[in-house]
């Protein structure tokens, strides 16, 4: 369902971007460089917004004509990007929120690895296997 | 609660071990307090990680550390610190009438110079914690009276 799935650090250098057309990486590389600053602009305005706003789930950050690209913040700052197929109308919010979730989940399962340092890339097996699930349901 | 005990006896371990290299001169004497504070660091890290997962994104500073002082607290001491103070310039006293890890010794004088050593290990989970929610600081502690202890957490601005 999704076509490319990135987690970014704090520092806004990616961890781990990873999207199926093999041949276009380089255009999802700009797309999600491109939504950080959408990132950035929803959180800094979170100061004033009310509490049921804060949540970590940033929803549709924007649309593009062929995409659309989602995005998740935790506490720590680190950012999830999920860009999916416009054309896949049956995808609802409720099952993106669902992948962050499972992005987040992951993604702290790495943290608590003794072996992974923070701020390196993820090179975790069971992350990948994990997204890479994420990235076929659809197809 | 079994899981306490374990807690307990395995930071025991920590400090035991890491003053016994110490002895053997596999590590400089004076290094150890900073090697339990950095095994904190990376612990701190790691908890945070997985202890924020379900909370809002925090306001600012203030409340990150009251959920340092709440919720954070209560998992890994089960109990939360008694008073919480600050200056608002960027200086925090967290004070804690009957600290988990030392309410084992007595609370006379007698084991009183060795309490930084058991206090190391969790100055460096809370500045681990603070610097994965992106809040620079050191962090310090000191102790009076026996499971009584302060913790000192100074906020770096960038």
């Amino acid at each position: 369902m999704a076509v490319c799935i990135a987690v970014i650090a704090k520092e806004n250098y990616p961890l781990y971007i990873r999207s199926i057309p093999a041949e276009n990486k380089l255009k999802f590389h700009y797309m999600v460089h491109t939504s950080l600053d959408v990132v950035e602009e929803k959180i800094s305005t979170v100061g004033k917004a009310l509490v049921d706003q804060r949540e970590l789930y940033l929803g549709l950050l924007y649309p593009t004509e062929d995409y659309k690209v989602y995005g998740y913040v935790t506490n720590s700052k680190v950012k999830f990007v999920i860009v999916v197929d416009s054309s896949n109308t049956a995808l609802r919010d409720n099952e993106i929120r669902s992948m962050f979730r499972k992005l987040h989940n992951s993604y702290t399962d790495v943290m608590c690895n003794p072996f992974y340092n923070p701020g390196d890339t993820i090179q975790s097996k069971s992350f990948d296997t994990m997204v890479s699930g994420m990235m076929l349901q659809a197809c | 609660m079994a899981d306490e005990a374990l807690f307990h006896f395995l930071h025991n371990e920590l400090i035991h071990y890491a003053y016994k290299s110490a002895e053997q001169g596999e590590v400089e004497n004076g290094r150890c307090i900073t090697r339990l504070e950095n095994m904190g660091f990376r612990v701190g890290q790691g908890l945070i990680e997985r202890f924020t997962k379900d909370t809002a994104r925090f306001k600012d500073e203030l409340d990150v550390m009251k959920f340092i002082c709440k919720d954070f607290w209560t998992s890994v001491f089960k109990k939360q610190i008694d008073n919480l103070r600050t200056n608002h310039q960027g200086i925090y006293v967290l004070q804690d009438n009957k600290f988990r890890l030392l309410t084992q010794m007595s609370a006379g004088k007698q084991y009183l110079e060795h309490a930084p050593r058991y206090l190391a290990f969790t100055c460096g989970m809370v500045r681990g914690g603070l610097s994965n929610l992106g809040v620079k600081s050191i962090v310090t502690a000191e102790v009076s009276v026996m499971p009584a202890c302060k913790f000192q957490v100074m906020i770096q601005k960038m």
